[in-house]
């Protein structure tokens, strides 16, 4: 049976890689007593995949891995022992069950369905809002091309990302966004927040926000019909 | 909207975290790492490894300790490592203190700071940490606010060239009088007594413990030593190893520190003896950790599967200096293997001699195709390995690998050294020709459609450095022309062989063994070396790339300190040597004769064969004790 499992991430954790976060739950779900499915053959490994790795030093509170397991005694009991096992940085938000695959269809890992992510930018000194320039974000969206530089082999190229910030609001104290991150296509949270800041005349080196992944996304239905929906609404309670 | 937390409450802010490599180096927190009210706490301690984070935290030792003086309720014992090089100059800059990992707080705010000293290279990171740490580096500049620096480990069997920058030294090992000591501390402190006092008390007091300043050297002209004396009454002349003779009674942590990043050891080390049987002649450790003493298997399996429960491990390893000669070493691969096929946990199974019992069981725990085969005959002909007192036989050798190629192995790694006392150009080409013979035995037993590929051979030669405690502490060492030529001779030795497109050669730089060898058997002379190329910018030298040694030989000149004296020089078996006021166990005598037979290409059995009254019988257990026939004591 395949598991979603949707966790936090915060505090000190911010500063520990993906791939630490991918062998910090290898040892927590085997402390946790989860009857996890291996790989076959000399050195088995935990059948594990991530979605959409987090950038050094941000939050989240929309994480993903899914994980196989054999047996189990229901999503809450699982849950728990999880939680008992994470230290202060990373919270078990939901476990769910991912829905059995049609015959000849495979169950799309939690890797390769993001479709996209939301983010909040917040800024690190206490008081310090963006509720004044609430009334700028029409603007910014409004304009045709938003463009960034990417450094590649052929030297730096522009990319212009304005197509692919599909929200972008001023909520509270908070500038929130939603951008594409499929694999083709993904957005870094911090170009957009940097061309917002350079929009709204407004100069601050990056440590000075702190940015937070709110949610992972992904789609329902195409062209007009196209829905994002959090990764874990596609899995069922058990 | 709630957002999570994201203060920030540690040392270094979220700018310089984000500037650094891995910053989960510096951040504390990982799971099982031990917290506690530092108001209801009487003794802080912060256990250092002088090297970057991953190396630090694969070391047992510190496990070991921390585990231990963290069972103290009174006692709060933190980590510290060397900062890597980018977070050095950042602490520098801005004049940041360095700080233990789980409270962030300075190190200069503890009242021990412990270092373990596990290779002479890490000197220089000792005087980085204490300087970051804003700790005067030398003993006799340091005031009442300064916490205690007291080292530990295998390089405190010779402490002296870096003995001025520590108050005291714990010889031997932890398990004993730690708690004496830091009842000691605490004692001194409640009745107002100064830091001096506590210094002479716990040199009179507590048996393992050498503080160097209590200590005075004078010399002949020619510069070799002519008294080693304490200066105060009631301070030992001599000093015993501390030594733990019942392991089953031992501490040992089961809920070990787990790093976040990968550690060099990403997985969970069950010790399962201390100490060797061996005695080879060039080995420190087959000396100083005599006598043998066994962990039993009830303790092991009951270790075991704690350790595994504790961290979430997906790996298990074995330590000891020779795993093979544990006496219930088929029951306990059994009981592993058993659990770890049942929990899906890896096995690894260093040191282990090859023989039909180990391939079985390596054939069974891992895929021979990607694996190889080690051997370390350590000389490559049979009169230099009996010089070594290496039981290992051409005969072994051939016959393990005849085995390991039947069963489906086609790689051998091949460990020797370079420069081993009475070493000829004939012992050298005996390695290529070693080399050369396996391969061709490959080719002998495996007929073409059983070969699973070429066979590979990878030799590897180290240059040898003699060490205090072994009988070769009285040999010369190899100049670094010297060693650069036996190099440049075995290289060539292997390009003559038939075979010789199958053998694949790796070497080290002569510079570092050198600058080793030195450390190794040093005085006090030492130190001041050590001062300046630290001044100077030596950091990491362990490190290929953090390597100087273009300062370190300016250094020693500025100095006037001849390493050469150190190194190349044969010692006369008189020779007070800087390392004799500690006592290992092992007698001097018993050494000497060692290396009087090696002279002689004399063999000498194994402690289970024959005991040889090195000394170690004193300690009154582990295998000293064992009945076997034919004893000589
Ligand atoms: S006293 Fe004998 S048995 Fe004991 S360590 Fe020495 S040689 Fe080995």
């Amino acid at each position: 049976m395949k598991i979603r499992i949707k966790f936090s991430k915060y505090g000190s954790l911010r500063f520990i890689g993906h791939l630490d976060v991918m062998r910090f739950f290898q040892k927590a779900i085997r402390r946790a007593g989860i009857d996890v499915a291996y790989t076959t053959g000399f050195s088995p490994h935990q059948i594990m995949t991530f979605a959409s790795p987090l950038g050094m030093g941000m939050c989240s509170l929309g994480e993903y891995m899914d994980i196989e397991v054999h047996s189990h005694q229901g999503a809450q009991d699982m849950k728990e022992r999880l939680q008992a096992q994470c230290p202060f940085g990373i919270d078990i938000l939901s476990v769910k069950a991912l829905p059995e695959p049609e015959p000849n269809k495979k169950v799309v890992s939690a890797m390769a369905s993001v479709s996209a992510a939301s983010y909040a930018a917040v800024w690190k000194e206490k008081g310090r809002s963006f509720c004044d320039y609430s009334g700028q974000c029409a603007d910014f969206l409004a304009q045709e091309e938003i463009l960034v530089e990417k450094e590649e082999k052929k030297g730096t190229v522009f990319r212009n990302i304005r197509l692919g910030i599909y929200e972008l609001k001023i909520e509270d104290d908070a500038l929130l966004f939603t951008v594409d991150a499929s694999s083709s296509g993904n957005i870094r949270p911090s170009w957009v927040v940097s061309r917002f800041l350079d929009f709204i005349h407004v100069a601050a080196p990056d440590s000075a926000l702190q940015i937070i992944r709110l949610e992972l996304y992904t789609h329902q239905g195409d062209g007009p019909e196209r829905t994002l929906i959090p990764l874990d609404a596609i899995g069922e309670e058990f | 909207m709630r957002l999570p937390d994201f203060e920030n409450r540690l040392a270094l802010s979220d700018e310089i975290l984000l500037s650094v490599d891995k910053p989960a180096r510096y951040i504390g927190g990982e799971v099982n790492a031990v917290y506690k009210d530092k108001k209801k706490i009487a003794l802080r301690f912060a256990m250092c490894f002088p090297d970057v984070y991953e190396i630090g935290m694969s070391h047992l030792g510190i496990q070991i300790l921390y585990d231990m003086f963290n069972r103290y309720e009174d006692v709060w014992c933190e980590r510290v490592y060397s900062p890597w090089t980018d977070l050095d100059r950042i602490l520098r800059r801005e004049n940041i203190p360095l700080f233990a990992l789980e409270s962030q707080d300075p190190i200069r705010e503890f009242d021990f700071l412990g270092i373990t000293l596990q290779y002479e290279m890490c000197y220089t990171n000792i005087l980085q940490v204490l300087d970051l740490s804003k700790i005067p580096l030398l003993s006799k500049d340091r005031d009442e606010t300064c916490p205690i620096v007291i080292g530990g480990g295998p390089c405190s069997y010779n402490p002296e060239p870096i003995a001025p920058f520590f108050d005291l030294f714990y010889i031997g090992e932890g398990e004993t009088v730690y708690r004496r000591l830091f009842d000691l501390y605490l004692e001194t402190k409640a009745k107002g007594e100064d830091r001096a006092s506590f210094l002479l008390r716990a040199a009179r007091e507590v048996p393992g413990i050498y503080v160097p300043a209590l200590y005075e050297t004078t010399y002949h002209p020619d510069g070799t030593i002519a008294s080693f004396l304490p200066t105060a009454p009631g301070v030992p002349a001599k000093i015993t190893k501390e030594i733990v003779m019942d392991l089953d009674r031992a501490p040992y942590p089961q809920k070990p520190v787990v790093a976040y990043t990968k550690a060099v050891q990403d997985r969970v080390v069950l010790e399962i003896q201390r100490g060797c049987i061996r005695g080879c002649r060039f080995c420190q450790a087959g000396q100083i950790y005599r006598p043998v003493r066994e962990k039993s298997l009830e303790r092991l399996k009951k270790d075991a599967l704690e350790l595994l429960e504790g961290t979430g491990q997906e790996e298990i390893s074995l330590n000891s200096l020779s795993s093979s000669d544990y006496s219930h070493l088929k029951e306990l691969v059994d009981f592993l293997m058993d659990t770890c096929r049942e929990k899906n946990v890896n096995i690894s199974l260093p040191s282990l001699r090859i023989d039909a019992f180990s391939l079985d069981v390596m054939g069974r725990v891992q895929d021979v195709k990607k694996s190889s085969l080690t051997f370390a005959p350590e000389a490559g002909s049979q009169r230099l390995r009996d010089v070594i007192n290496k039981g290992l036989t051409q005969e072994d050798i051939l016959q393990g690998a005849r085995m390991a190629f039947l069963g489906g192995w086609n790689r051998v790694k091949l460990y020797f050294m370079l420069g081993l006392p009475t070493e000829t150009p004939e012992d050298i080409r005996g390695i290529a020709a070693l080399c050369n013979e396996i391969a061709a035995l490959y080719y002998d037993v495996l007929p073409k459609e059983k070969r699973s590929g070429p066979v590979q051979i990878v030799a590897s030669t180290s240059f040898f450095i003699p060490k205090p405690f072994t009988p070769f502490q009285w040999a010369p060492m190899c100049t670094k022309d010297e060693f650069t030529h036996k190099a440049g001779l075995t290289k060539h030795a292997i390009h003559e062989q038939l075979n010789q497109k199958r053998i694949k050669y790796n070497w080290h730089e002569a510079d570092l063994s050198v600058l080793e060898g030195v450390f190794a058997r040093g005085d006090r002379q030492i130190a001041p070396v050590i001062l300046r190329a630290y001044e100077k910018g030596c950091l990491y030298d362990s490190w290929g790339e953090t390597f100087r040694y273009d300062l370190w030989t300016e250094a020693f000149a500025e100095c006037g300190v001849d390493p050469d004296f150190y190194t190349v020089r044969q010692r006369e078996k008189e020779e007070i040597f800087p390392w004799d006021f500690l006592d290992c166990g092992v007698d001097k005598s018993f050494l000497w004769k060692e290396w009087q037979k090696a002279l002689r290409q004399e063999i000498t059995p194994n402690c289970r064969q024959a005991c040889q009254g090195c000394g170690a019988a004193r300690f009154k257990g582990g295998v000293c004790l064992e009945k076997r026939e034919g004893a000589a004591v």
